[in-house]
């Protein structure tokens, strides 16, 4: 994991012939959306009243979906990674089942949980009053929903790879099991947090068959980029050529920005510092 | 970002209750198209080879049992359909998609692909839809008419303006005179349907055809005529269709005797 420029390594043709092909797989369909958008009007498109609003609310939701995603995806993916118990695997499958669910099932699955029917929505409803479907907190979860498990297998595999003796040094020095966790363990998953995160984040701003199936298209309140794009898309194309373009151009810019600021640090070791 | 609707229809034939996405609906009312009337014999002689079909959402299971009857007729012959919402199937025949028939739920995105030169031959409206009020099985809220949509302490759905049933919807609302405040705008029919059946919302606007399909999980409401939208399905050969003379086979079938009785049992109205 050199950071250094300029340096070659003799790659063989044939893996050099794939990976071109692969990047061509992926720019080909990027550069068919950049052929097609309308410039004169773009700016336009972009002052609208209802995409501002669609696009502030996709950043609000999908960094709150990011922040519960480590909340609770960091614990997951410690205690899938560290601790024996049995049918982890099961538990394992079964936390990342929705990243293959189609999403709009997964929202269904949602519905049944938690809307006005579901196994804990009705006593939400009956108790509390509070019904989540249609609501902006609705969109946070589906996002979350979807997204977290990004996080968690990503985490998951570094703190498989990362070495315990660092966890133990800090231990026989006396740290208690809460301040390794935070000093230790924390900052030596951190490349594979910041990637874990970044990951979920982008999952949860494209995310579109969950949310709508789940908390619905209501502008303002559930209409994301993703599901006004679609929409926009039925009307006009080129509407929708336009804000899939600032949904991607966000993302390409996060992608590139983080990457040599977060990534680069895999083989920093953990310093203890008690 | 978008998933794809034949995704979202398998998924949904997992698991069973669903509606699939897709399926913007019906018609516009404004558009100009269908003339000639509807043949009324089936086709004399049979036709072979592939026959590649491209319906609207709305037309599924009318369609399937329409190709599987068309193909009894014609054993040489070989049917296959791609349902999607009809604005997607206009994008998928403009770039290309190797298509002889095109029904559309609507006569607007049908116009879309005449004016983009893609049809052969002038399209003909085949059936009729009317919108109507689904409500959950036994009509818990007691919701006797368009009205009483606009209780704002019920949950109601409706399509986004951008499909057909969306702006069906707003029509009738406004033939009706009330304000309605949904609380989400389905990107399509079915979402609808799927948030009514699921108990999440309270009314929706749909159309006949939904209710019927939605079976024991659905009521229906009916808008009286006065204030209701009819909507239209047209159908026509495409340009450039690769079996022109098994998609006029197809379509007159469609019109025939015996397509027109399927389409009914759906709960479609002749044109």
């Amino acid at each position: 994991m050199s950071r250094r420029r300029g340096r070659q390594v003799g790659l063989p043709a044939p893996v050099l012939a794939l990976a071109v092909v692969a990047v061509v797989f992926f720019a080909l369909p990027l550069i068919g959306l950049l052929w097609r958008v309308p410039w004169s009007n773009a700016w336009q498109y972009l002052t609208e009243d209802d995409v501002l609003t669609a696009l502030r609310l996709s950043l609000v939701c999908s960094l709150w979906a990011t922040g519960l995603s480590i909340l609770f995806g960091v614990p997951l993916a410690w205690l899938l990674a560290r601790v024996e118990f049995p049918g982890r695997g099961a538990v394992r499958a079964l936390c990342t089942l929705s990243m293959v669910l189609p999403p709009v099932v997964g929202g269904v699955a949602l519905f049944f949980a938690l809307g006005r029917r579901g196994i804990v929505g009705q006593y939400l409803d009956q108790w509390f009053g509070i019904t989540l479907p249609f609501t902006t907190a609705a969109v946070v979860i589906a996002q979350t929903f979807v997204a977290m498990p990004f996080l968690v297998i990503t985490v998951e595999a570094s703190l498989r790879q990362l070495d315990l003796r660092f966890d133990d040094a800090s231990r026989t020095l006396g740290a208690s099991r809460w301040y390794t966790f935070r000093r230790v363990t924390i900052p030596a998953i951190r490349p594979a947090l910041a990637a874990g995160s970044v990951l979920a984040w982008a999952r949860a701003l494209g995310e579109f068959g969950a949310t709508i199936t789940f908390a619905g298209n209501f502008p303002g309140t559930t209409q994301t980029m993703p599901l006004a794009v679609y929409l926009s898309l039925e009307t006009n194309p080129e509407e929708a050529i336009v804000l899939a373009l600032v949904l991607i151009a966000i993302s390409f810019v996060v992608l590139v920005g983080l990457r040599d600021r977060w990534f680069g640090r895999i083989d920093q070791h953990p310093v203890v510092t008690p | 970002m978008r998933r794809s609707p034949r995704l979202l229809l398998s998924a949904v034939a997992l698991l069973g209750f669903l509606g699939a996405s897709c399926g913007s609906d019906d018609s516009d009312s404004r558009a100009t198209t269908p003339a000639e009337d509807a043949p009324t014999t089936d086709t004399p002689t049979t036709v072979s080879g592939d026959v590649t079909v491209f319906a609207a959402a709305s037309l599924t299971a009318a369609f399937t049992e329409i190709g599987e009857a068309f193909m009894v007729e014609n054993p040489d012959a070989n049917v296959t359909f791609n349902f999607a919402s009809s604005s997607e199937l206009v994008t998928q025949i403009g770039e290309g998609a190797p298509v002889d028939v095109f029904a559309s739920a609507d006569l607007n995105n049908m116009t879309k692909l005449t004016d983009a030169g893609n049809n052969a031959a002038e399209p003909v409206v085949f059936a009729t839809n009317l919108a109507e009020i689904i409500v959950g099985p036994g009509n818990p809220e007691g919701i006797a008419g368009v009205a009483d949509l606009a209780n704002q302490d019920l949950i109601v759905v409706q399509c986004a303006p951008e499909v057909p049933c969306g702006s069906y919807a707003e029509q009738i609302f406004a033939n009706a005179g009330v304000t309605v405040t949904p609380k989400s705008f389905e990107q399509n029919v079915k979402a609808v349907v799927t948030k009514v059946t699921l108990g999440e919302a309270d009314a929706g606007i749909v159309y006949a055809t939904d209710v019927t399909a939605a079976g024991a999980d659905a009521e229906g409401v009916e808008i009286p005529a006065d204030i209701n939208v009819v909507a239209q399905y047209p159908i026509a050969v495409t340009k450039q269709a690769p079996n022109p003379q098994g998609a006029q086979a197809f379509i007159d079938f469609v019109n025939g005797e015996q397509g027109q009785k399927i389409l009914a049992s759906y709960g479609f109205l002749a044109p």
